[in-house]
């Protein structure tokens, strides 16, 4: 067990973001912390496909330097849009946030329901 | 130019959005000319694509000369055509819709256009990783669209839509990554060989993959249980939005699930792992029957109809699931139908508001002679929806049944033809309201009609709009022996029979 731990931790790191992140996008009753949870979830994500990247004695993917093995390049590419598209999501998503706030004045999910359904 | 057709397709509305938003800084008027414009353009283009595809074969484009698998592939085939005119005709029809009942803005305009382009990129795309993005693109400028109504209940409408839409696209990309994990590539006709070569079609890898990108893809396509952001979403955007919405995003999504399930794991799969299939067709059964129940019990028209997609959508997946050749046409035409369909009804419940104040299943009651046309177009739309043989749902809906038959799966078949008697207990209900109950709503001849106090009218073009998508509903039966003929050459190699 603490071997496994110890060669796969960034799986750990994954599962333990994507935990707390859904745990916090389920669970929490304020909508920014929502968003923050929607986050964390994403950076788990992104930290699994980075992860997959990476091999043992792997050199930069840059031709010059001195020959293979050289790590994956395409997960990183694939991330970098991944994240171009976190960003707009939170911003749409803090947006409509403000939005919410000046109309009803709480950002508690549970007093928004009531006010919603009235 | 004509080889450029497929990237094309993409890029004009895009481009065509940036227009309006730009324009927007200076005066509002600018968005619908120009919006018009880009979708008449993007109408003709996929039309020719279209036939070419018929004529000539499927078409793929290596986006920036990088030559698949390492590149970025567009594959168009019959079912992506077929898609890709859809979007391009609702999208160009909802317009006119748009231009009396719509807000009026230039940010509108150009969110409509990502839309168009962020769906469009979905259909044609033939890259795992690249449908993500185009599966974002799409839930972005969806959920701009649904906050673009006055009321800010449309605001809390959205963030759910957001959240929701985002755990499900993130699921998708994180299956994306044990794809890539599995076999190394993105592209869909490599990772259809590669996949069950590199990798046991059994292995938890790939089983791993599968349910999540299908479990991503079904909240997008809002299957039950995964359906909850849909209800809210359709009632609480403008009309405009509700129509274009509820006709084109779930579809496209579904779409995606079908071309996944054909040529990224394609039949083989099912067949080597018969636990996926039934899965996936459990799940579309327990849709048809639980979004068929919600909807009876729903008293705002425009939730029933929600709650509606969720049951045809059940049945569409259940025919892609099936994955027989007559069910998977049969799931097609039902897929293009149910668009037409719902896009139509949804446009009509917004006539009938703007008209007469009415938005409940009681308060539709009298409905008939008060608004003859919009009432008449509601009802032969609803029929087509129960499947009344003439119109297009009846032929979908049959193939999908035929197909199950044939499969000998009897528990389908018996949940697909409960679905039509469900079907029909709600919308026969509403019919009934409509043309034999006493008026719940009364306004005197010499009072204006009663509006949600905006005192919005109803144009000319919001009128045709409705009455045109009920016409198609029964005209498309004539062109579904063309989409057949046209979805075998393409399906066949692909189901491997």
């Amino acid at each position: 067990m603490f071997e496994l731990l110890n060669s796969h931790y960034n799986y750990f790191a994954v599962m333990l973001l994507l935990g707390i992140g859904l745990y916090m996008l389920i669970e929490s009753r304020n909508l920014v912390k929502k968003v923050i949870g929607m986050n964390i979830f994403q950076t788990g994500i992104f930290l699994f496909f980075i992860t997959l990247a990476f091999r043992t004695g792997g050199n930069p993917p840059i031709i010059k330097e001195g020959g293979g093995p050289y790590v994956s390049p395409l997960p990183h590419v694939l991330i970098l849009t991944a994240i171009v598209v976190g960003v707009s999501l939170t911003a749409v998503a803090l947006a409509l946030i403000i939005r919410i706030y000046t109309e009803y004045g709480t950002l508690d999910e549970d007093k928004l329901k009531q006010l919603y359904y009235d | 130019m004509i080889e450029h057709l497929p990237v094309l397709l993409v890029v004009l509305p895009i481009v065509g959005g940036a227009i309006p938003l730009a324009a927007s800084l200076v005066s509002d008027r600018a968005g619908w000319p120009v919006a018009t414009l880009t979708l008449v353009g993007q109408t003709g283009l996929a039309g020719l694509l279209a036939w070419t595809v018929s004529s000539s074969g499927t078409v793929s484009y290596a986006v920036g000369g990088f030559a698949a698998p390492y590149g970025i592939e567009l594959v168009v085939d019959g079912l992506s055509a077929a898609v890709a005119l859809l979007v391009a005709v609702i999208s160009l029809g909802v317009l006119a819709y748009a231009r009396k009942a719509g807000p009026h803005s230039g940010p509108f305009y150009g969110l409509y256009l990502l839309l168009v382009a962020g769906l469009t990129g979905m259909t044609v795309t033939g890259d795992v990783f690249n449908l993500y993005v185009f599966l974002e693109i799409t839930g972005l400028a969806a959920y701009g669209l649904v906050a673009s109504g006055r009321d800010a209940s449309a605001a809390v409408a959205a963030l759910k839509y957001l959240i929701i839409g985002t755990v499900g696209a993130s699921l998708y990309l994180l299956g994306v990554g044990y794809l890539l994990a599995a076999t190394g590539t993105l592209n869909m006709a490599d990772l259809a060989t590669k996949l069950g070569e590199m990798a046991a079609y059994d292995s938890t890898l790939v089983l791993t993959a599968f349910g999540l990108m299908v479990g991503g893809l079904t909240v997008k396509v809002a299957l039950f249980p995964l359906h909850t952001w849909q209800p809210d979403a359709y009632a609480n955007a403008p009309d405009t939005v509700s129509a274009f919405i509820s006709a084109l995003v779930s579809t496209v999504s579904a779409y995606a699930l079908a071309r996944l399930l054909f040529s990224v794991f394609t039949v083989d799969f099912l067949t080597a792992v018969p636990v996926a299939r039934w899965a996936l067709v459990g799940l579309a059964c327990v849709s048809i029957v639980a979004g068929s129940a919600l909807a009876v019990s729903q008293d705002s028209v425009q939730r029933m109809l929600a709650y509606s997609s969720v049951s045809q959508f059940g049945l569409v997946v259940a025919g892609f699931a099936i994955a027989t050749p007559l069910a998977v046409v049969g799931a097609t035409v039902h897929l293009l139908g149910h668009a037409v369909m719902k896009g139509g009804l949804f446009a009509a419940t917004g006539v009938i508001e703007r008209k007469t104040g009415a938005t409940t299943v009681n308060g539709y009651a009298g409905m008939g002679s008060r608004v003859p046309v919009s009432a008449f177009a509601f009802a032969v739309l609803s029929l087509a929806m129960v499947g009344v043989p003439p119109a297009v749902g009846f032929v979908g809906k049959w193939y999908i049944v035929l197909g199950a038959v044939n499969a000998e799966n009897w528990p389908v078949v018996a949940v697909l033809l409960a679905s039509t008697l469900l079907t029909l207990a709600y919308f026969a209900r509403l019919v009934e309201r409509l043309y034999f109950a006493e008026a719940t709503i009364h306004s005197k001849p010499d009072e204006a009609p009663v509006t949600d106090g905006s005192g919005q009218a109803v144009s000319f073009g919001m009128i045709a709009v409705v009455v045109i998508a009920a016409a198609l509903a029964v005209v498309l039966t004539a062109a579904v022996p063309t989409l057949e003929h046209v979805l075998r050459e393409t399906l066949i190699p692909v189901l491997n029979q």
